[in-house]
């Protein structure tokens, strides 16, 4: 760490550092967290880790909702009255620190009696008593260190349904059965006839047949209730056979005991149904702290300050009505459309659009939802209602409501029907020999055929190969949202780019100049005008110029909202702002730019663009020889020569495409057969991602926005896309291969069973044996493979 | 060697005590989050050297 960072968020602050107890901090947010801490003895913050802070957000009254109490009711978990429960999404959360910090709140806070850090899910529990604090203090605190939370009313909703761990108790009885069972069955696997063996194997055997009970009816459950479904709908999916195997093994074993003929196969039955669920189990990874079913409603503020009568009163932003007046805040959210009263407006529609230089507003003009307010305070009024707004009318398409589980068919389902028929084949062909030939043999070939059938191996392939693989891209910041997604993305063969927050950064703006060269000294004029503004564009022109300014201040400075800046400094007037306001034509009008005109003579503009991302060309030469590619864009065509030299030949760029165009663009596709990943961003693409058979959503922030997707990757990996698509064509093929094995084992298996040669021992050993080295087999072979990651 | 009906039977009812408590131990979310207690068990330390008398009424 350089002496000039900034001590509390490690920023570098050597341009105007703030001296505070020997320590620099780079602005004053930064330094009040510090005093906040210092004087609560909680400066051992900085000791535990270098630099931990972030910049505390200014929030002046954007929590007043927090005294609502309808609201307070639905996000508080728990409350008696007196004593009251929150948990708090944080993805600010990110080190040691975080967590010290936030669980000595009850020194900074003395209402709060306990705060409990859960690190993997950002989340923050606290509990305190209402006599002495309240939500909205707490949440005001928390964000005046930096933390601020998350709050959205539509997931907490969500997160009240917990974690359902059936599947762990199913897994844990099957594993505590399977590892009794094998050790009672030891015995038996060597035919010892020593006399006390004799005596007591009625007693083990009794006592596995009563703990197979359990497994078979609880842990094994889903496999029968799945195959029960697969088979209503016509459909042989792969528990259909793993079904069979189990009641057959269950049955044929309890047969043996029952009439005292064997002792059955009760070991490699709990073993089965261990291992099966193991790789569910496996497969089942889950990335607590993002949400990938967000609708619109999650990105809408829960409260909106209403002003009636000149006063001010907080209302849940779903009793918005058409014709209320607004006031919306420096950094809140616009949540319906509205016309723009007074105030100046600067609204960033990236949410919306992924353009992230803001759009000036000046009062009678149509606001449209989700844009966000970026210079100080507006009011607005109300035209539609939540649901009617622009946006919002989007979430009603069927895309948003498709809830057909069953119609996926994975890899594992496809190769099962062949495979049970073939199995059922198997063992009528081999039970009409048998029952010629011997007919005692008959019934214990046919179950022992399907007994070794009982395709375990095939079964866990998929789920270890894919889970794996999910573990490994979630590792490297790719997340998905299941496994499935990596089958998907293995059978895409277009691929379509949102352009603007996609294939351009968001944070990067490339200023140019075009004009007339400007002198050092109109330089430094002119960033000592843009100084003293606070208009978006002004500040990002003021950061991008590099001469110091002059340390004067201008005689006379006037800002026209919305317009641009008049201004003079040692007798030079400065003009600067939009084409209309200097009185000049432009011939672009698509363009964003900030023209000068100085001493009454126009010099030129600087011309705001957003910048490609830096390996675009190449991801798109990469991508181009597997897959076709497509642009849509809701922008107009005015960088189509730029993005033409980026893109390979054969690609397709279109423009003007609203959220509805993107969407049924995309379904006319499918329904030519393609199958189409949709990389996208903002809440205009959710129509598209939803629709699409993978659907990307690019985040530069992925712990916050991202849209309903099935996968999440953060804005700095583009460059990885390919790698992460090829691997997951690889993890298909390593499936496969496994596939190929495990057919090795059944047919080896299969010689047994024909030959009614499957003793205990035979099926003990085989099956977990087969088992275990598939699972070896995919585990590695998806390590070797992503090691080039 | 009726001693192995007690010996089975006992060693079967303390397998299913540590079952049972296994399942008591997953339902009250003992799992859930495996990784920021072994964060916060090193700072009881911190706030003794640090606050001095102040530390006892730490909670965590």
């Amino acid at each position: 760490m350089s002496l000039n960072n900034c001590y509390h968020c490690g920023a570098d602050s050597s341009k105007k550092p703030i001296k505070f107890n020997d320590k620099i901090f780079c602005c004053n947010g930064c330094k009040t967290v510090y005093e906040i801490l210092n004087a609560n003895e909680l400066n051992c913050y900085y000791d535990l880790e270098s630099t931990p802070g972030t910049i505390p957000k200014d929030i002046k009254g954007k929590y007043n909702y927090l005294e609502n109490i309808e609201i307070i009711e639905k996000l508080l978990e728990f409350s008696d009255g007196e004593t009251s429960v929150i948990e708090l999404y944080i993805p600010n959360i990110h080190c040691s620190s975080c967590i010290w910090v936030l669980e000595n709140l009850s020194k900074l806070n003395d209402g709060v009696t306990m705060s409990m850090v859960n690190f993997p899910e950002k989340s923050l529990r606290i509990t305190f008593k209402n006599e002495r604090t309240n939500l909205k203090n707490i949440v005001e605190l928390i964000t005046s260190i930096g933390y601020e939370p998350y709050i959205s009313l539509d997931d907490a909703d969500s997160k009240r349904q917990k974690v359902d761990k059936t599947l762990i108790y199913q897994l844990s009885i099957a594993a505590f059965c399977f590892g009794n069972i094998m050790l009672l069955s030891f015995p038996e696997y060597f035919e010892a006839d020593e006399f006390w063996l004799e005596k007591y194997k009625y007693l083990f055997r009794w006592l596995m047949f009563i703990m197979a009970v359990p497994v078979v009816i609880y842990s094994a459950k889903d496999y029968f209730i799945s195959a029960y479904k697969g088979l209503k709908h016509k459909m042989l999916n792969i528990d259909v056979p793993i079904a069979l195997g189990i009641s057959v093994l269950f049955l044929r074993s309890s047969y043996e005991i029952i009439f005292d003929l064997g002792s059955g196969f009760f070991d490699s039955l709990t073993g089965l149904v261990f291992f099966l669920l193991l790789g569910r189990y496996f497969q089942q990874k889950t990335y607590n702290f993002l949400s990938f079913e967000r609708d619109y409603k999650s990105y809408f503020p829960i409260a909106v300050t209403i002003i009636n009568n000149e006063k001010e009163s907080t209302i849940p932003v779903k009793e918005v009505k058409k014709g209320d007046r607004l006031l919306i805040r420096n950094e809140e959210l616009i949540p319906v459309d509205g016309i723009l009263i007074n105030g100046n407006a600067a609204i960033d529609y990236s949410f919306v659009t992924g353009e992230s230089i803001p759009v000036s507003k000046k009062s009678g003009d149509k606001l449209f939802a989700g844009g966000k307010q970026t210079s100080g305070a507006i009011e607005m009024e109300v035209i539609s209602s939540i649901s009617q707004s622009y946006l919002t009318q989007l979430w009603s398409n069927d895309v948003f409501n498709d809830s057909s589980g069953l119609t996926i068919k994975n890899i594992t389902d496809r190769i099962s029907k062949y495979f049970t028929i073939a199995i059922l084949s198997i063992a009528v062909i081999a039970g009409i020999f048998w029952y010629n030939f011997n007919p005692s043999m008959a019934f214990n070939v046919v179950t022992s055929v399907l007994i070794i059938a009982c395709p375990c191996a095939l079964a866990l392939s998929a789920p270890f190969a894919l889970g794996n693989m999910l573990r490994i891209f979630g590792y490297k910041k790719f997340y998905l949202k299941n496994a499935e997604t990596i089958e998907s993305i293995s059978k895409v063969n277009t691929i379509i780019f949102d352009k603007t927050g996609t294939i351009t950064s968001n944070d990067k703006t490339q200023i140019s100049y075009k004009g007339e060269t400007l002198t050092i000294e109109e330089k430094k004029g002119l960033k000592n005008v843009l100084r003293a503004s606070n208009h978006p564009l002004s500040r990002s022109l003021y950061n991008f110029l590099n001469e110091l300014s002059l340390n004067e201040d201008p005689s006379m400075f006037n800002e026209v909202l919305g317009k641009g800046i008049e201004a003079s400094i040692n007798n030079v007037s400065y003009k600067l702002g939009s084409a209309n306001f200097i009185g000049i034509e432009v011939t672009k009008i698509n363009e964003t730019a900030i023209y000068i005109q100085i001493d009454g003579k126009f010099k030129g503009g600087y011309i705001f663009k957003n910048t490609y991302r830096e390996e675009a060309k190449e991801v798109f030469n990469e991508l181009s020889k597997n897959y076709k590619l497509v642009i849509l864009s809701g922008d107009n065509d005015g960088e189509k020569d730029s993005l033409e030299l980026l893109l390979p030949k054969n690609s397709s760029l279109n423009f003007n495409q609203k959220p509805e165009d993107k969407l049924s663009f995309i379904k006319k596709l499918q329904e030519s057969g393609d199958k189409v990943m949709m990389i996208g961003d903002g809440l205009n693409d959710a129509g598209a991602l939803a629709q699409s058979n993978v659907g990307i959503a690019i985040s530069e922030d992925v712990n916050v926005f991202s849209p309903a997707c099935d996968a999440i990757l953060d804005a700095k990996l583009f460059n990885s896309l390919p790698k992460f698509l090829s691997l997951s064509n690889k993890t298909i093929k390593i499936i496969k291969a496994s596939f190929i094995l495990s057919l090795g084992y059944n047919i080896i298996g299969m010689y047994f069973a024909l030959n009614g040669l499957l003793t205990p021992v035979v099926a003990a050993i085989l099956m977990p044996l087969s088992s275990i080295s598939i699972v070896v087999f995919v585990t590695v072979l998806t390590n070797l493979v992503a090691r080039k990651l | 060697m009726e001693v192995v009906y007690i010996t089975i039977g006992v060693s079967i009812i303390v397998a299913i005590f540590f079952f049972i408590v296994f399942i008591k131990s997953v339902k009250s979310g003992q799992y859930e989050d495996t990784y920021t207690p072994s964060v916060r068990m090193l700072f009881d330390d911190e706030l003794v050297s640090k606050d001095k008398p102040k530390g006892e009424n730490q909670q965590i």
